[in-house]
């Protein structure tokens, strides 16, 4: 098979997962409007992805706000801007770092579960037994993780921000000898609607995306364990390139609405 | 069997095909399943049995051919519809196939959640699920997950699981595999037992020569996707063909 012919077949491949997916998603969209609703598992899952992410969450994000406020420090001091210290580091967490960071995180950490979850279902011929017993598998596996995904990164995103700030606040407050009321109200003073709101309803959509990535790996394994490895590890790939890709797509539309 | 011909069969398999691209794994197969009957379907790995028992209950699409299940062809049939017929079928997996993030409690529970109602099972949620543990043995297991149980204890949940629904049908694919002989005649024991129970039809899927000999009522001998040859175990064991032959030798 010559170069070319490799790269069509890539391509050919690659337009079909593409196209697997968004049958998979209209599914899932189809699934989430109809009766009966699976509350209970869905609660289980909220609990289990909050529960287990937030102390990665909160470690994270706390490094995260003493490391960006350090290493930003020396080069604001430079220019006589370190007055200008809260209003940037709020302003570049809460719009971008923290919603991106923490979403990667939890690529890794609830992505990759799912999928590995899942593809082991899969391989064992559990997710079989589910559907011979006359349970719909997709409404009790896939909906309530797509759904429970969605709704808690948003919340593990707003601790990640919130913790990253206090990690800030500390920084300033030692090196610059900033009080915590004053780097307070500086947050809240640089801080508008626009940079929130846009933040929140992207991470929403981050959500989506690594749960519905995870459960797609995962519910559609196969090939055994390597299958059940290849699968945690490609919901995390995948993710991760959707992550940039919707981030991207999230700050071009804000823009556009900001300039009007 | 005569007597058999008589009756209208509770499920019904006619010229069955299907292919994975060049792998034409059933070739035009057909069987007939009568109440009360143990009948084994026997072939080697990769005969296409696994595929067979897939395709009746829906989870793999055949490429032609009917089947029919108390009279309702399956084909015909809307997933609303599809998942009602599949309560008439308990289904034993190879390898259990215990949803290994309950515990052996929740994986009974697990199909009544949706139709204990519908199916007007009386009684507790609780009393049936101990009644099923108690029909295999293993009441006392019930706090336990599937992890901390034995191959054979198992099994033997996933028979419960596959009871508590009180089905008429019960599909076991390769019952025995992978377990040692002693916890092998156990399983097959409480099979019988199930079935003079419950006086259930029992389409078993298996290679294991015991088994068949214990269980069988009736035998098919799956060859290249079809039916090769048919009759009680004692029949085809004394059929000379070399094929037939094969599988008793081994």
């Amino acid at each position: 098979m010559g170069p070319s012919n490799t790269i069509l077949s890539k391509s050919k491949s690659f337009f079909a997962e593409i196209g697997d997916m968004a049958y998979f998603a209209g599914r899932f969209f189809r699934e989430v409007v109809k009766p009966p609703f699976e509350f209970k598992e869905l609660l289980r899952q909220c609990y289990y992805m909050g529960n287990r992410s937030l102390l990665l969450v909160l470690v994270t994000g706390f490094i995260l706000g003493l490391v960006f406020t350090l290493q930003s420090r020396p080069t604001l001091t430079e220019f006589g801007a370190e007055s200008w210290m809260p209003s940037m580091i709020s302003i570049a967490i809460i719009r971008e770092i923290g919603p991106v960071v923490i979403a990667l995180i939890c690529a890794g950490k609830i992505g990759s579960g799912i999928g590995a979850e899942l593809g082991s279902m899969r391989v064992t011929e559990q997710i079989d037994a589910m559907e011979v017993s006359g349970t719909n598998p997709f409404k009790y596996l896939v909906v309530t993780r797509v759904v429970a995904t969605t709704l808690m990164l948003p919340l593990l995103i707003i601790l990640g921000d919130t913790v990253a700030l206090i990690g800030s606040a500390i920084i300033e407050n030692i090196k610059g000898e900033v009080s915590y009321l004053l780097y307070i109200n500086q947050v809240f003073d640089s801080i508008k609607f626009s940079d929130v709101i846009p933040a929140t309803i992207k991470s929403f959509f981050f959500g989506f995306a690594i749960g519905l990535v995870g459960c797609y790996k995962g519910y559609n394994c196969s090939k055994g364990t390597v299958g059940v490895g290849e699968a945690s590890n490609a919901a995390v790939v995948y993710t991760s390139m959707l992550l940039f890709i919707i981030d991207f797509i999230a700050v071009f539309v804000t823009d556009i609405f900001v300039d009007m | 069997m005569k007597e058999q011909d008589q009756k209208e069969p509770i499920l019904e398999i006619k010229d069955l095909r299907k292919s994975f691209g060049e792998n034409h794994v059933l070739n035009g197969f057909n069987l007939k399943l009568y109440k009360g009957e143990n009948l084994v379907v026997m072939g080697k790995s990769g005969s296409g049995k696994s595929v067979m028992i897939k395709c009746l209950v829906g989870l793999m699409q055949a490429d032609s051919g009917v089947i029919k299940i108390k009279d309702q062809d399956i084909s015909n049939l809307g997933q609303k519809e599809l998942d009602i017929l599949r309560t008439e079928i308990g289904f034993l997996f190879q390898g259990s196939a215990l949803y290994d993030s309950m515990t052996v409690r929740e994986n009974l529970e697990f199909p009544l959640r949706r139709h204990k109602k519908k199916l007007e099972l009386s009684g507790s949620t609780d009393k049936l699920v101990l009644e099923a543990l108690e029909n295999v043995g293993l009441a006392k297991a019930i706090d336990l997950m599937p992890s901390e149980l034995s191959g054979g204890m198992q099994r033997r949940i996933a028979l419960a699981r596959a009871l508590i629904l009180k089905p008429n049908i019960i599909l076991y694919d390769e019952p025995t595999t992978g377990l040692d002989p002693i916890t092998a005649k156990e399983i097959i024991h409480l099979m019988r037992t199930i079935q003079d129970t419950y006086n259930t039809s029992s389409l078993i899927i298996t290679h294991d020569v015991d088994c068949a000999r214990v269980i069988a009522n009736r035998m098919i001998l799956l060859v290249d996707g079809i039916n090769y040859a048919e009759g009680s175990f004692q029949e085809l064991l004394n059929n000379k063909d070399q094929q037939v032959q094969a599988f008793f030798k081994t």
